[in-house]
């Protein structure tokens, strides 16, 4: 029993270290792009998926995945053809899936869609995040420069010939696959804090791009990996855990952009 | 110099929903020409900007000679002192390795004076974001510079920055003419100081939705044209910059 529970805890902190690495990396991301709203509010979209999972009993996963791709497209297509702005968008999209996901969600399962528990991981959820963390970093590194540009200017990337719209739209379906795999890990609700915390905290201690993503990855990790000892040590739910660990680099590095 | 023609625009209009934005325009650029574009807000000068890269649907005619490379300095960027990226990081987007060398003759090339040594310290490690607004008006003219570009499109290279670091720019838009003669580098420019243009620019297409003048400034900037194109209180007027 004992050898089962480590080997178990051994699995889910290799899932959070990796989602957290990735997250981390979109993180930087998304926080320079000032999505850190945005980010924030796509994560509880996978609230119905996540549902339609435990009712139906497949890796919830999936439904997280199936959902975010879909809000994700939908997102972007809207506001290709309107000129309503993302915000708006993304924040109508929220309420609604969170709507649809608590009326759908079992109440049994309410609180880990909620807030995740990632002691109930899988041998499979290992094999999701291991293949989803290395396909964010290869298609990171290879989009890196013309992104970075884009998201200082996209009108100088589009003159030198960058298809900005097809790096967002590339962008936007990476974070919907790591939030996917972030539910197990800290929840829907605090998906989001996972992703912009450690960016936040990187940028203020970073004066070079290669500095802020670095570092931005690892608060990544450590926060997940603090967390997830907190949690064990006091028996207490690992999400929540994790956010509060992710916040304390965040509180040191305000010490560091003081005037 | 040889007389080509680098860019040809034929009846070029552009409609925002119900707005025509521009109606009818035609001109062409002469290669190694300081080409300026002039006129008030909301004369449409960034939308013929974004129509000659194809950034917009438009109507009419727009021939670059064939196989250009354009580069585009945008207005200021608005890059908060906070955000994480480097000079040397900045310039280096858009090599596909570091190439120290190339971006060390774009500097020099738009001004910055000093050994390499000197260079690397006082202004590749800083933050991009800390740069003064002259400083940084330049790094973008570097970048823009960095691939070899046959034709540089500025969009109101001197707004946001000061009196003193507005004249530098000029002065180095003047000087890198000079400097790249032999290749004949066009620069094409929109501005709302008739007074540079004067000064520094072969042709200038005044804009107010339609054309309004073509040619030499010292005949195409009339008083008359001025008044047309800016009303009675021409060297008077605000601006606002609006992003599209």
């Amino acid at each position: 029993m004992e050898y089962l529970s480590q080997s178990s805890f051994i699995l889910s902190l290799v899932v959070g270290l990796l989602v957290g690495a990735a997250a981390g990396l979109l993180g930087s991301f998304m926080v320079l792009k000032r999505m850190s709203l945005v980010g924030d509010a796509l994560t509880h979209v996978a609230l119905p998926g996540v549902a339609l999972g435990f009712l139906f009993n497949f890796n919830p996963f999936f439904g997280a995945f199936g959902f975010l791709a879909l809000a994700v497209l939908a997102i972007w297509r809207i506001g290709e053809t309107t000129r309503l702005p993302t915000e708006t968008i993304v924040g109508i999209f929220f309420a609604l899936s969170l709507a649809v996901g608590i009326l759908l969600t079992p109440e049994l399962e309410l609180l880990e869609a909620l807030f995740g528990d990632i002691s109930k991981t899988q041998i499979y959820d290992g094999l999701f995040a291991i293949s989803g963390s290395i396909i964010v970093f290869l298609v990171m590194k290879k989009i890196f420069k013309k992104f970075m540009l884009a998201v200082i200017s996209e009108d100088i990337a589009r003159s030198a010939g960058v298809s900005v719209d097809k790096i967002n739209l590339l962008f936007l379906f990476l974070v919907a696959l790591i939030v996917a795999l972030g539910v197990r890990v800290v929840g829907t609700l605090l998906m989001g804090a996972l992703v912009i915390i450690p960016a936040a905290a990187a940028k203020n201690f970073s004066r070079t791009m290669a500095g802020y993503v670095f570092l931005s990855i690892v608060f990544g990790i450590l926060s997940v990996g603090a967390g997830l000892f907190l949690a064990k040590i006091l028996n207490l739910p690992p999400g929540p855990m994790i956010v509060l660990a992710s916040v304390i680099p965040f509180l040191v590095s305000l010490s560091a952009i003081k005037r | 110099m040889e007389s080509q023609i680098i860019l040809k625009v034929e009846n070029l209009s552009v409609k925002f929903e119900e707005e025509q934005v521009l109606d009818n325009i035609s001109f062409s650029v002469k290669k190694g020409d300081i080409f300026a574009v002039v006129g008030p807000n909301g004369a449409g000068k960034t939308t013929l900007f974004r129509a000659l890269f194809n950034f917009i649907p438009y109507k009419g005619k727009i021939e670059w000679q064939e196989g250009i490379k354009k580069s585009y300095v945008p207005q200021r960027l608005t890059i908060d002192f906070y955000f994480p990226i480097s000079v040397l990081e900045f310039l280096t987007l858009k090599l596909k390795k570091e190439d120290r060398e190339a971006i060390f003759e774009v500097l020099k090339n738009v001004g910055f004076s000093g050994d390499e040594h000197h260079l690397e310290k006082h202004l590749l490690d800083k933050k991009l974001g800390s740069l003064s607004g002259g400083e940084f008006q330049k790094i973008l003219i570097a970048f823009a510079l960095l691939d070899k570009p046959d034709v540089l499109l500025f969009d109101e290279p001197t707004s946001g920055v000061d009196i003193g670091s507005e004249k530098t720019i000029y002065h180095t838009l003047a000087d890198l003419r000079k400097k790249t003669k032999k290749t004949g580098l066009t620069v094409i420019f929109i501005s709302h100081d008739i007074q540079m243009v004067y000064q520094y620019v072969d042709s200038v297409l005044c804009l107010n939705k339609e054309a309004v003048c073509l040619g030499g400034p010292s005949q195409a900037l009339s008083a008359e044209i001025l008044e047309k194109l800016y009303g009675k209180e021409a060297g008077v007027f605000a601006h606002e910059h609006r992003k599209f």
